[in-house]
């Protein structure tokens, strides 16, 4: 009991996580604490069996013999066969869920640019794009997401911005609209990440991915490459810059001056 | 109940352990396809995953004849054939049959290579063309070089295989099987082939 | 092809063998010195291994790049991952602990290729050497262990090229060493033993060797490809000549998955034949031991997707990977509690072995626990290729297999030179080791989920902290060395006798001399049909264990 109750305090009081910046860093802190929950029991359960069974039977001095002979005992087994299968059963369900919350599962692959994808960018039925996946092309410019295109190379990231069309170090984005990155690479893979955004996603040359999201605080959060890439790989980094919507909107008109001026 | 017990079997005498040597042997070869069959399911993997996913990038030229493939696929058929008689014939102490049908089977694998070699020659891309081109050369490549090896065995079996002087007899079949077993294994891997590469 | 059909060719060949130490740098056909040439090679690429993994903290204990150059820091880490996967863990709880004991467990007098087996093993020091050496001649490989294309295409070709030839020829050895494990188990076993009556680590071997001769192949033709690509220009793998990058990382991962249970399963088979013997209990659970390792097997086959969630793979494949991946704690769980419920009421001796068999229990829930929550898609997609990553497989790797390989010398190192280890020196070394490695890599699990990538050599000062406690840890792993090398160089000439049977143990290999002739037993092999029978077999027994009395022996 206690250790369901240590456990259940720690999963929900320790914060191991950065600040969530995203529609999605909530959900996926709902999940870690659901995971370090359980995993904190699991494990303190064990270090304690373990523990007590190394005090509690240890050969006295003097002591011989042999334990009982005991050989397996069949409900035992049977318990904890169940007791993990219905765990990672529980785990692997919410996780699902958690991911069709982020959008996960949606099959960017071919319905990208049909209208059933479209509703979602639009209607904003509540459903929080966080959602990865391999996607041939997207045109998504007609819909409310802000289309970016991300070229990462050895070793930066760039950010082409059809809308102005010019090309930015940085990436900047207005708070809470949807953003929809295509990524591809110029050589070899790499990863986009923001940890406060909890997303990840691959980087990969001659196969675009797409990353949906939407951030959620203001700041200046650091894009790291995750995928080994080179001897500079660790100075791989770029800035996020999430601000309101009209900075947002002053950055975007003051870069395409700039960049129509000098062509 | 007792847990420690001596067997009634003297491992020191040689006879058993040289028969049940032989049967293990040929456990050993044929786990030892197992593994080298699945370095050929990941190359027809990766060479069906390529298809499905990677177009063909235009200009790009991946055309095969079907009919020299087809006439290769026959000879090394009928090479399992004539192997099998062969083996037939050495177990009837046959040797000079044996010897002969193993004679038809090494030359049917060295067909077999020289049509390969011809349709290299003859094809219309190279390796680095494009994936196809370069998947195509490395399967029928490593299959090739799995015939070649056979075929090599096979001359030196069918050496092995003559009457007075050769190793092998009706008593120490074992180089004859293994090389039959994988005879046959590479033609198994070669229908495979055909059918993946040059059928679908 | 040479026959045994001189009824003393066994004989001749064991009289050509050297005696004395200069057999174990001979081409034995001995199983036991085989065994050992194994320990104590891998041993030895341990310490290599571990003085790479030294340079890596050093250089992390500060932000910047300072200890040495960007692409030095990258061969480093490969050559630290390679070594220690190919040539330390996979080799030892494989080769070492497998050809020691396998024939003993099965009633053999060696395996069933001896000489195959001494190939499989000298395969392995040229390969090391020559990983090695690329360093000193070209320039290491620098794209990590897992050789991701198109980076591996375009870095310095020629130490890439060098590790690919090493690797295929560890796997090559591997394979040998699987056919040889399937063939001994299955085919020499006693004619009077069945299976169900094998010591579990047997089992282990079983399952593992399946998963060899079924997954290093893929990984060999893989290579092969990817030699292509850089040899001969070829663009299987390289996206500028239309060729696709994922196809790499599912042929990789689909060897490269099982390899971690590779990793894993024979330590748990070496735990499972040493807590019955110091705990003076039965295995627990004998049967569902059997059936979870079979199903680990199955299951560790269909699950390697796990490691690209991130790659662009399509939601389903996600999805199904997550669920199978999970389902892998369920049989891992099973044998967890059946060794819990194996020292629940036993007679434990707290001896080093036993330490460090508890301690590879603790540390590797841990680490399961971390994989079963890296194999949730959306958990994953944050700390992919972090350091959480990183903590994850040390604390099971390290946690685990190097617990269980530390825990079997401690174990058998009677057997093998019949001489004891001294005790305190193994208890100081075992809490020096479990200090170390928790301080080293349990604050890894924070930098992850905090924003620090894998395979850096400068990251966000904010993290220095932290990253100078896992050095901190990683010097007392170091250090916790000494004692250990120490204890096992000075007991081998000054450790007390150990006699047969030190621990009265009922596995095999103890019912022959310390250590054992060279055909395993003087005279006939003992059947040994209940291999954990502790306190239902008479203590008598086992003080005086009588494999074959000499009146038996003249009956024949
Ligand atoms: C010996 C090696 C070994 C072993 C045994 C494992 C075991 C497991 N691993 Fe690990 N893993 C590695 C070595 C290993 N791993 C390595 C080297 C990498 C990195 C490769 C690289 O990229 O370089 C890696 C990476 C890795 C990833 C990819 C992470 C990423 O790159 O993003 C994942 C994701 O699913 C994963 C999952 C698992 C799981 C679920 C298990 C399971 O088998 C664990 C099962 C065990 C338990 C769960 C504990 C005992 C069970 C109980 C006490 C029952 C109760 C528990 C529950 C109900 C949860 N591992
Ligand atoms: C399989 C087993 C294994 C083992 C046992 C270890 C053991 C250790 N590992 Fe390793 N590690 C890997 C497998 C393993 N590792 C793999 C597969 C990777 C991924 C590589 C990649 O990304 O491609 C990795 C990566 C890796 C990293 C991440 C590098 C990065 O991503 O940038 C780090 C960082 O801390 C690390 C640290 C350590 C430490 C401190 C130990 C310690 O436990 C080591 C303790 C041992 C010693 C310290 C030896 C003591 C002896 C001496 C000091 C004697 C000195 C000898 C001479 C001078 C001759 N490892
Ligand atoms: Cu780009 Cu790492
Ligand atoms: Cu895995």
């Amino acid at each position: 009991m206690g250790l369901l109750f240590g456990g259940l305090w720690i999963g929900q009081n320790i914060n191991l996580l950065p600040l969530g910046a995203s529609a999605n860093a909530p959900i996926y802190d709902e999940l870690f604490k659901v995971l370090l929950t359980i995993g904190t029991i699991l494990f303190l359960g064990m270090v304690v069996l373990v523990v007590y069974s190394l005090i509690r039977f240890r050969r006295r001095p003097g002591q011989t013999g042999d334990g009982a002979a005991i050989e397996g005992n069949l409900s035992l087994e049977i318990l904890w066969t169940a007791i993990p299968a219905i765990v990672v059963l529980f785990v692997g369900l919410y996780s699902y869920d958690i991911y069709e919350r982020m959008g996960g599962m949606q099959p960017l692959n071919h319905h990208a640019n049909d209208a059933s994808s479209h509703e979602h960018f639009n209607s904003g039925n509540g459903r929080i794009w966080g959602g990865i996946g391999s996607s041939s092309l997207a045109t998504p410019q007609q819909s409310a997401a802000i289309p970016i295109d991300v070229t990462a190379m050895q070793f930066a990231f760039l950010f082409h911005y059809p809308k102005g069309d010019f090309i930015s170090g940085e990436l900047h984005l207005p708070k809470n609209q949807p953003v929809t990155l295509r990524m591809e690479s110029k050589d070899v893979i790499h990863a986009f990440w923001v940890p406060e955004f909890r997303l990840k996603q691959d980087v990969i040359p001659g196969q675009p991915t797409i990353l949906n999201f939407t951030p959620t605080k203001t700041g200046r959060y650091p894009i790291i490459c995750a995928e080994l890439c080179g001897p500079y790989h660790g100075g791989m980094r770029s800035t996020v810059v999430v601000e309101g919507a009209e900075e947002y909107q002053d950055w975007l008109l003051s870069n395409t001056k700039v960049s129509t001026s000098e062509k | 109940m007792t847990t420690i017990t001596p067997i009634n079997e003297d491992s020191k005498q040689e006879s058993t352990v040289i028969e049940s040597h032989a049967d293990h042997r040929m456990f050993g070869l044929a786990a030892f396809l197992i593994a080298d069959g699945m370095t050929f399911a990941g190359f027809f993997a990766a060479y069906l995953t390529f298809r499905a996913v990677n177009p063909l990038p235009t200009n790009a030229i991946y055309e095969l004849e079907l009919l020299l493939p087809t006439i290769n696929t026959a000879l090394l058929l009928a090479s399992s054939a004539t192997f099998h008689k062969a083996s037939k014939y050495l177990k009837q102490t046959k040797n000079g049959l044996c010897q002969r049908w193993l004679m038809i089977t090494a030359v049917l694998g060295v067909a077999f290579l020289t049509s390969q070699m011809f349709e290299y020659f003859t094809l219309p891309f190279g390796l680095t063309d494009n994936i196809y081109a370069s998947t195509f050369y490395a399967l029928t490549g490593f299959h090739g070089l799995h015939v070649s090896l056979g075929t090599i065995m096979i001359f030196i079996v069918w050496w092995q295989s003559r009457n007075p002087g050769g190793r092998i007899t009706i008593e120490n079949q074992f180089p004859l099987e293994a090389t039959e077993l994988y005879w046959h294994f590479v033609d198994g891997i070669w229908v495979i082939l055909f059918v993946i590469l040059y059928l679908l | 092809m040479t026959l045994a059909n001189s009824s003393s060719n066994s004989e001749a060949i064991q009289k050509l063998q050297p005696t004395g130490w200069m057999k174990y740098i001979s081409f034995s056909l001995d199983h036991k010195v085989i065994g050992l040439q194994y320990l104590v090679c891998g041993f030895i690429f341990y310490l290599i291994g571990g003085a790479l993994a030294g340079a890596i903290r050093i250089e992390l204990t500060t932000p910047i790049s300072d200890f040495m150059p960007r692409d030095v820091y990258n061969q480093v880490l490969t050559l630290h991952g390679t070594i220690m996967i190919f040539l330390w863990i996979v080799p030892v709880v494989n080769g070492a602990f497998g050809n020691y004991l396998i024939p003993f467990y099965v009633g053999a007098r060696d395996m069933a290729f001896p000489r195959l087996n001494a190939v499989a093993f000298w395969l392995i020091p040229p390969a090391g050497l020559m990983l090695i050496s690329s360093y000193f001649i070209t320039g290491a490989a620098e794209s990590g262990w897992t050789a991701y294309p198109p980076l591996s295409i375009t870095s310095p070709a020629a130490g890439q090229i060098i590790w690919i030839i090493s690797v295929l020829l560890l796997g090559g050895s591997s394979i040998f060493g699987g056919i040889n494990f399937i063939a001994t188990i299955l085919k020499l076993r006693q004619p009077n033993l069945k299976l169900m009556q094998l010591p579990m680590y047997c089992w282990a071997m079983l399952g593992t060797s399946i998963l060899v001769v079924l997954s290093t192949p893929v990984l060999a033709g893989t290579l092969i490809l990817l030699s292509f690509d850089i040899v001969a220009h070829t663009g299987f793998f390289n996206p500028s000549l239309g060729g696709n990058v994922i196809v790499y990382q599912h042929l990789f991962w689909f060897y490269s998955h099982p390899a971690v249970y590779i990793m894993v399963l024979p330590a748990f088979g070496l735990v499972s034949e040493i807590l019955p013997v110091h705990c003076r209990k039965p295995l627990f659970g004998y049967t569902t031991m059997v059936y979870s390792i079979m199903a680990i097997v199955i299951l560790g086959l269909v699950v390697w997707a796990h490691h690209m969630f991130t790659s662009g793979t399509p939601p389903w494949m996600r999805l199904f990977f997550t669920i199978a991946t999970s389902f892998i704690a369920v049989p891992t769980g099973i044998k967890f509690f059946n060794w819990v419920a194996t020292l629940w009421g036993g007679k434990i001796s707290l001896n080093s072995a036993v330490l460090f068999s508890c301690g590879f229990i603790i540390n590797f829930v841990l680490g399961g626990i971390t994989g079963v929550a890296l194999a949730q898609v959306p958990f994953d997609v944050h700390v992919h290729d972090t350091y959480f990553v990183v903590a994850h497989f040390h604390y099971i790797v390290y946690g685990g297999s190097v617990f269980v390989i530390f825990s079997s010398i401690y174990h058998w190192y009677p057997k093998f030179t019949g001489r004891m280890l001294n005790e305190t020196l193994g208890r100081f070394h075992f809490l020096l080791t479990f200090i170390g490695f928790n301080l080293c890599f349990a604050p890894q699990h924070w930098l992850g989920l905090n924003g620090m990538p894998r395979r850096v050599a400068e990251y966000d000062p904010n993290f220095a902290f932290i990253n100078q406690i896992s050095s901190l840890g990683a010097l007392l792993m170091a250090i916790s060395t000494l004692p250990f090398l120490w204890n096992i160089i000075w007991s081998a000439f000054n450790g007390g006798i150990a006699g047969d049977n030190p621990w009265n143990a009922l596995t095999p290999e103890w019912l022959t001399s310390s250590p054992p002739p060279i055909e395993n037993w003087e005279g006939n092999a003992p059947l040994v049909t209940e291999p954990y029978g502790y306190g239902t077999i008479n203590q008598e027994d086992l003080v005086e264990p009588t494999p074959e009395s000499p009146s038996e022996e003249s009956s024949q």
